[in-house]
């Protein structure tokens, strides 16, 4: 059993603090991603659980037992790096089996691991060449068998996929969920791609300047996120999302941007806000769409404005607008040739408007 | 012809003349270490070798009598015994000792680190010969004078902190995360050192071997003052034996010079290939 957890630890490097008095419990086999921009403590707290950093403050356990004055090598953890980290000078053999052969394992023994987990990652054909001789994808590939083959408690990968190029990432993408099905062991992954946290996770941490914004599953994240800064860090493209203030306007509470536009507060929130409240309030790009072009919601409210640009995809189109003087983005999947400059009626569904709180940055 | 061809006539032009520059007091040196004395004193220069023969290194070795100055044989194997122990001891420490010191430098943080790193590298500023005096007052004091152990002291202290500086550099290379995965993958840091970053070094290390081992083998103004007898004359002190009151005898002295030129010579093959990457590898983007 290895569930690890977080119980209030903290990271200082110098007077910076990376990681400040986090939480976090993850659950046995689970696939837990930690995402967030650069600098917000993700790495710091992967190094920590590793053994790679000092903990601070607080304790981290594995199973139930201990791990803050452990050293990497008791902790029973693998872990997959951003630049693979191969070791130069061995073959790809040599490189599965060293954790093997350090650990005094019998010959016979470590190349019948080496075999399984080479099979596994479907590198067998190359066991016995150098990492210099191999192509970034199948030096991942090595990366990760590397790790399984000590069948560790817990994996860490450490943006495993940023040196990959586009379409490697999305492949080795779904063999790290394959991965994770074959092996079924406790994996922490830390990305900044919002897409690979998406896509791989059982559930998200997304965190900034080193404290936790949400913890959830994806599908939580994106429907409901708890804070401003997670609405508009999941989601692509980013999450539409415009200061107002609450005014009163027709006896019900609206809101009213710095340009002076006037949308009124969605029904189920008129209770939450009050008069003269800082707000923003965001939405995704489908749920504002070209009346002309896609289905009306039911609670809608409307403008008019002239596109920027239009961006063709296939199955959707991404059309920029203004929405006053901010730049927004609707998502169209109605395949219509929209041009520069074309003058929209475009509805915006209010009860998919969500509204956060100016100050503390909280959904309301 | 065209532009390019001139361009690469002038170039290899130069270079000849350049090679020529380097390499003729060497060369010189060979010739005249073959050559009777008579020939090398000769006015006008003889340029072209009349007769060679190896009758100072006869001498030199074999302490043979004819045709060399009569003077007695020097005795050039104990000189090579104390350049080889000093020389090979020294290296040996300094490399132990820097490689250490340069993992150090580029793995730790500690306070003052470039400071610290800025003082080792001045102490080079130093001309070594500038110390002689004060090292043979000290040396003469605790009784090091004309022993191993002295010099041996002092080329160790002179390589360290080269060997610092180059290793540092490459041991800057190996990605952190190479030793980070040793150790989950259950090394101790020790270990870590031992099987990742020591092989992976091993250029560096290897050029600053060499390096040591040269200025050791081929250093004269310091130990002509420390060392006072065969006890602990090297080869390169050995050479002014062939200097007497009124007289040099260039073609023993030259002899002598080929003969310790040949090991060094030797050895700089040996480990070309890791020299090469070592200097470059290291020094780019150190």
């Amino acid at each position: 059993m290895a569930k690890v957890s977080l119980q209030g630890v903290s990271k200082f490097y110098g007077k910076v603090q990376a990681v400040k008095k986090i939480d976090l419990e993850i659950i046995d086999k689970e696939f837990l991603v930690l995402v967030g921009p650069s600098g917000c403590g993700k790495s710091s707290s992967l190094r920590m659980i590793a053994g790679l950093e000092e903990i601070d403050e607080g304790v981290i356990k594995i199973g139930d037992k201990e791990m803050n004055n452990l050293e990497p090598r008791e902790r029973n953890v693998s872990m997959v790096f951003q630049n693979y980290a191969l070791y130069p000078h061995m073959t790809v053999e040599e490189n599965l089996g060293f954790s093997l052969k350090i650990a005094g394992l019998a010959k016979t023994e470590i190349e019948e691991r080496v075999h399984e987990a080479a099979g596994i990652l479907d590198i067998t054909e190359f066991l016995q060449r150098k990492p210099s001789q191999l192509s970034g994808g199948q030096r991942q590939r090595v990366a990760m068998g590397r790790a399984i083959v000590r069948r560790p408690d817990v994996f860490l990968f450490d943006e495993p996929l940023s040196n990959l190029d586009a379409k490697l990432r999305n492949q080795m993408r779904t063999e790290i969920k394959r991965l994770h099905q074959k092996v079924s062991t406790t994996i922490v992954y830390v990305t900044h791609d919002q897409v690979e946290a998406m896509t791989l996770a059982d559930r998200i941490v997304i965190m900034k300047d080193g404290i936790i914004e949400q913890i959830g599953t994806p599908l939580d994240l994106f429907e409901r996120p708890a804070t401003k800064f997670v609405a508009t860090f999941i989601g692509s493209p980013s999450m539409n999302m415009i200061k107002a203030s609450i005014i009163k306007h027709n006896d019900k509470l609206s809101m009213k941007t710095k340009d002076g536009i006037i949308v009124p507060v969605p029904k189920d929130k008129q209770n939450s806000v009050s008069e003269g409240q800082k707000i923003s309030f965001g939405f995704r790009a489908e749920d504002i769409v070209p009346l002309k072009f896609g289905q009306k919601p039911s609670s809608a409210w409307e403008m008019q404005s002239s596109v920027n640009l239009a961006e063709p995809l296939g199955t959707e189109t991404l059309i920029f607008t203004n929405f006053g003087e901010i730049e927004i983005v609707s998502r169209m999947f109605t395949p219509e040739q929209v041009k520069s400059n074309d003058v929209l009626d475009f509805a915006l569904n209010l009860d998919r408007t969500y509204l956060f709180d100016e100050n503390s940055g909280l959904a309301i | 012809m065209n532009k390019k061809q001139i361009n690469n006539i002038l170039i290899w032009f130069s270079a000849i003349i350049l090679i020529i520059l380097i390499m003729t007091p060497g060369l010189w040196v060979v010739l005249t270490a073959f050559r009777p004395q008579v020939d090398v004193m000769a006015k006008p220069a003889v340029w072209i070798p009349r007769n060679l023969n190896l009758i100072q290194f006869e001498t030199m070795l074999f302490g043979g009598s004819e045709g060399s100055m009569g003077r007695s044989p020097i005795p050039v194997l104990s000189y090579l015994r104390n350049s080889l122990i000093i020389s090979f001891t020294s290296t040996f420490i300094a490399v132990l000792v820097g490689t250490i010191g340069g993992y150090g430098f580029a793995r730790h943080n500690f306070k003052h680190k470039n400071k610290y790193f800025l003082l080792i590298m001045l102490t080079r500023t130093i001309p070594g010969i500038s110390l002689s005096l004060p090292i043979f007052i000290i040396f003469s004091k605790i009784g090091l004078i004309d022993t191993h152990i002295g010099i041996i002291l002092v080329f160790v202290a002179l390589n360290i902190p080269f060997t610092i500086w180059l290793t540092d550099g490459f041991f800057r290379q190996i990605p952190r995360a190479m030793s980070e995965v040793a150790m989950t993958d259950g090394c101790t840091k020790l270990q870590a050192f031992w099987h990742i970053e020591l092989p992976l070094s091993r250029s560096g290390i290897a050029s600053a071997g060499i390096f040591a081992f040269l200025i050791s083998w081929n250093e004269y103004a310091l130990v002509s003052n420390l060392a006072r007898s065969t006890d602990s004359k090297t080869l390169t002190v050995g050479l002014m034996d062939f200097t007497a009151q009124f007289t040099i005898n260039w073609p023993g002295m030259c002899a002598l010079a080929v003969f310790i030129i040949i090991p060094a010579l030797i050895l700089t093959f040996m480990v070309q290939k890791h020299l090469v990457t070592g200097l470059t590898f290291g020094g780019v983007k150190g």
